[in-house]
């Protein structure tokens, strides 16, 4: 019985019910340099509650910047984060975690030597509360906790239907259940927004279906706010409700996904214009 | 008194009475746990789910369809139907469209119970073509949030409805369960049936209940036995277990988590007694030979020195010869070093019955299963007569035959070597076609079409279909599917195909096992890209021949296969090739691959080039050309 994930009270907007509301995440003008590599300029998004929104662009163009901005590993020089209409500038990537954001990241980074029921239940570590003597013990408080947690990794299990790997090293995973998993525990941390760095990039066409699929049932679910980057263009008229692109460190174009493919500036981005 | 009960329902109100809830009678493995139901909590699901039923109009003599992997809310949902006076249609739920639909239709059923939404979503696309469906009942509500339909309601609700239905109608679940009696229809279980469209047996209550009393007593099972429901729920091997035998005998079936995850939750529970077709034993016996290829090395030794000990025991006792004292010792020796844990590991730890049927199994498979401890029997049985006829018993039991028949059950043969069945659990007829039920039933038996023959301890032997068994050029007889089941004794032969009808001599096409010889070709760094290029591959070819070779010692020279081929695709139910169940569909066959056939008859031939239609689950179609080669038996 997939029910709820848990205590999830976020407001019953749907996919566009937020727009007119403040947005759940605001990217105010940042800036990024590496020394003289200007990654990110002046860019501005805002997130609204309930969307899935993809942020496109080509390689290099500084999607994966953005995510790091939001999830506190990097810092704007310039510009503010606002999340739940306050400053989260310069949160650290934990204090992130705890205020309701979790994350996919590019490359896979799970505990290759854990189980992925073990992977999982990492996701919960913000939520758990622990003492040192009670857990050792495994006894009280720390036994109905640990039960607790169990089970709200068992639901996510459940929702993306990887019981018969419960108990496998994730390293020793192919690559797309990897990539499952990896969304598991983002999952497992129960968030009100969840960030995802290609989750389809490497994967053949049953495989994308599949975690479209996924995608979109956690955003049914559980009402969860999506920022996703992909490059695949069909993936992502698909399943977004809004596309960011992004060009050299420059947003080039907000909008529904067809407005965006039909944009000249984009085409031109993708495609490459003589610059003289 | 109350009056003996003679309707599933009736039984299961028994066994709540009786037991309560002090045992479980079903258990589910979910969110990682074994969740279990006890009888009482069973009959009240029961109630509720046959109210709510009721309370969206489904009435006494209605069929409901069900579709979805072994899960208790749907044996639940069967039973409520049957407490009404309905009966449950169950329905392969990896079939395509067109059967589902075929199915669903013809059985005229109501309501269509589905698992989850990728069920719902294929019953959604052809509502359209089923104008009889007026509800679609979900169990899973998963994906289904924005559904906006007006026929379709999720379990739970009907749960709720069946709470205020029976607000409203006190005593009508008692009156409704009374009114049962043993003549009523209890399923109709559609047979795929190798030719043509599939057939609804129509099963009473009566003759499930006989039938489950005949087997128990050839093998008795109580309370304390556990058994494990992973079969199709629409084959009647499922219904006979997991309904009527558990609700007779009172032990508790159990129910996977997931498809994937069937071996597993097998070993936690530890059946008691376990019935399964030859290709899950098949499965699990390439299973075991992985593990033992990949233990350690003192493991390794000591299994290749026991296990041969322990199948030539098992040779000797299956021909019912005498074993040596010495043989009798070493393998002692054996049951605790290498079998018991083997045995362990495969989730064969408590079992004391493991029963196989549906087809012929191997003798290296028999020997293998009986070498370990594991009490591997044979049972014949079909969908006409709720699944057993014959059953080997403990200490009888022979390589070549299926047993004797189990009390309660006449079996007997015709003329023409066809075996007939007569016991008071034979099927009422198929629905909504007289025509094949007189030709079925005749007199009171059942003619199976199967030709078989008796030994002399009075065991049944089954050779092949009847109308099967063919003739070569020269007169002499065979029987192909006796053939065929010898070659995929081969380990590596997943499939067969003997040929040789009005021909000079026996032909065969097979199917490599790709789990087998994906793990073989990988072992010796054979590189492939998939089943066809593997199967075309020279040293699959130098395998198979050997194989075959192998397999043409045991057969007598006319009936030696000549010349082979391996087939450039695996034979699959979508493409109408084999039934669900593993039944091959002749005609189809010898149609689809003519050239083939006719190349392994070409002396001339040593390769053909085939086009291939490969058919998807959504009906679409393509078509590929490729390169089939053609080889000659040594010594045949």
């Amino acid at each position: 019985m997939p029910g709820t994930l848990a205590a999830q009270s976020i407001p019953d907007t749907g996919p566009a019910g937020g727009l007119g509301r403040d947005p759940l995440l605001r990217v105010e003008a940042i800036t990024v340099r590496f020394g003289a590599l200007q990654a990110l300029s002046a860019v501005s998004v805002d997130v609204h509650r309930g969307e899935i929104v993809a942020i496109i662009g080509p390689n290099g163009a500084g999607k994966t910047t953005l995510l790091n901005v939001i999830s506190g590993f990097y810092h704007p020089q310039q510009g503010r984060i606002v999340y739940e209409g306050k400053d989260r500038t310069h949160l650290k990537p934990f204090d992130v975690a705890a205020l309701g954001i979790a994350r996919t990241f590019q490359n896979v980074a799970l505990f290759k030597g854990m189980t992925v029921l073990d992977n999982i239940m990492t996701g919960r570590l913000l939520k758990m509360r622990g003492h040192f003597l009670l857990d050792a013990l495994y006894w009280g408080p720390a036994k109905r906790q640990e039960l607790e947690h169990r089970a709200a990794a068992e639901r996510v299990i459940d929702f993306l239907e990887i019981q018969a790997i419960r108990k496998t090293p994730a390293g020793r995973l192919p690559y797309g259940l990897q990539k499952r998993v990896e969304l598991a525990r983002a999952l497992a941390a129960e968030p009100q927004l969840l960030l995802l760095d290609e989750p389809m990039a490497g994967m053949n066409v049953e495989e994308k279906e599949d975690m479209s699929r996924f995608i979109l049932d956690v955003h049914d679910e559980f009402g969860t706010t999506i920022v996703l980057i992909e490059h695949d263009m069909s993936v992502v008229m698909d399943i977004s409700d809004r596309v960011v692109a992004l060009d050299y460190g420059r947003k080039i174009a907000d909008g529904s996904p067809d407005a965006v493919r039909k944009d000249q500036v984009v085409i031109d981005a993708y495609l490459g214009v003589a610059h003289d | 008194m109350e009056p003996s009960p003679e309707t599933l329902p009736q039984f299961l109100l028994a066994q709540a009475e009786r037991w309560g809830d002090r045992r479980a009678a079903i258990r589910e493995k979910e969110f990682g746990i074994w969740q279990a139901y006890t009888w009482r909590q069973y009959a009240d699901h029961v109630q509720r789910f046959a109210l709510g039923l009721a309370s969206l109009g489904f009435h006494r003599g209605d069929k409901i369809a069900v579709i979805g992997d072994n899960r208790p809310q749907l044996y639940w949902t069967m039973v409520a139907a049957q407490a009404l006076g309905g009966a449950p249609v169950p329905v392969y739920q990896d079939s395509i469209a067109a059967e589902m639909h075929y199915v669903i239709d013809h059985s005229e059923s109501r309501m269509v119970v589905c698992e989850d939404q990728e069920q719902v979503d294929k019953i959604l696309e052809m509502k359209d073509k089923l104008p009889a469906v007026e509800t679609v009942v979900y169990d899973d509500p998963k994906g289904m949030r924005h559904y906006d339909y007006p026929f379709l309601v999720g379990l739970d609700r009907v749960q709720e409805l069946g709470a205020e239905f029976a607000a409203r109608n006190p005593g009508y679940w008692d009156a409704e369960v009374a009114k049962g009696k043993a003549s009523d229809l209890a399923i109709i279980n559609y047979t795929s049936g190798t030719t043509g469209f599939p057939k609804g047996v129509m099963i009473s209550h009566g003759a499930l209940i006989s039938t489950a009393r005949n087997f128990l007593e050839a093998e008795p099972l109580d309370e304390h036995d556990e058994i494990m429901a992973y079969l199709p729920m629409a084959w009647i091997g499922d219904s006979f277990f997991s309904l009527a035998v558990i609700f007779l005998s009172g032990c508790t079936i159990n129910c996977p988590e997931d498809a994937s995850t069937v071996r597993h939750d097998f070993r936690e529970i530890g059946p008691t007694m376990t019935f399964a077709p030859p290709r899950i034993w098949e499965n699990i016996l390439s299973q075991a030979q992985v593990r033992i290829e990949d233990a350690n090395w003192l493991q390794r030794r000591l299994t290749k020195f026991f296990l041969p000990l322990g199948m030539r025991k098992a040779k000797l006792e299956l021909e019912g010869k005498p074993v040596s004292a010495g043989l009798r010792a070493s393998c002692r020796l054996g049951r605790g070093l290498v079998f018991g844990p083997l045995r362990d590991q495969l989730g064969f730890r408590r079992i004391r019955a493991a029963i196989t049927g549906g087809a012929a199994l191997g003798p290296e498979m028999m020997q293998f299963f009986r070498a370990i401890g594991v009490n591997l029997k044979q049972l014949y049985g079909a969908t006409e007569c709720c699944a057993p006829a014959t059953l080997h018993r403990d200490g009888q039991v022979k390589l070549e035959t299926v047993g004797p028949p189990i009390p309660g059950v006449e079996i007997k043969l015709s003329e023409r070597g066809e075996v007939l069945i007569r016991t008071e659990g034979l099927f009422s007829g198929y629905y909504k076609n007289p025509e094949q039920s007189a030709v079925a039933l005749k007199d009171g038996w059942f003619h199976t079409g199967d030709a078989g023959l008796f030994d002399p301890d009075g065991q049944l032997v089954i050779i092949d279909r009847v109308k099967d068994v063919s003739t070569l050029h020269d007169g002499t007889v065979f029987a192909p599917q006796y053939i065929e089941n010898k070659l995929k004794f081969s380990v590596y032969i997943k499939e067969a195909v003997a040929v040789g009808n009005e021909r000079p001599y026996v032909a065969a096409m097979v199917n490599i096992d790709m789990d087998v010889l994906g793990n073989w070709a990988e072992r010796r760094g054979i590189g492939y890209s998939g089943y066809t290029d593997l199967a075309q591959n020279p040293a699959t070819y130098d395998l198979i021949h050997e194989e075959v070779r192998r397999t043409n010692d045991t057969l007598a020279s006319s009936q030696r296969v000549k010349r082979f081929a391996i087939l450039h695709k695996e034979l699959d139910p979508d493409d109408a090739e084999i039934t669900r169940t593993r039944k091959l569909r002749r005609g189809f066959i010898n149609e689809r691959y003519a050239p083939i056939i006719a190349a392994l008859y070409d002396p001339k031939a040593s390769r053909v080039a085939v086009k291939a239609t490969v058919t998807y689950e959504d009906g679409r179609t393509s078509e590929t050309e490729r390169q089939v080669r053609i080889m000659d038996v040594e010594g045949a």
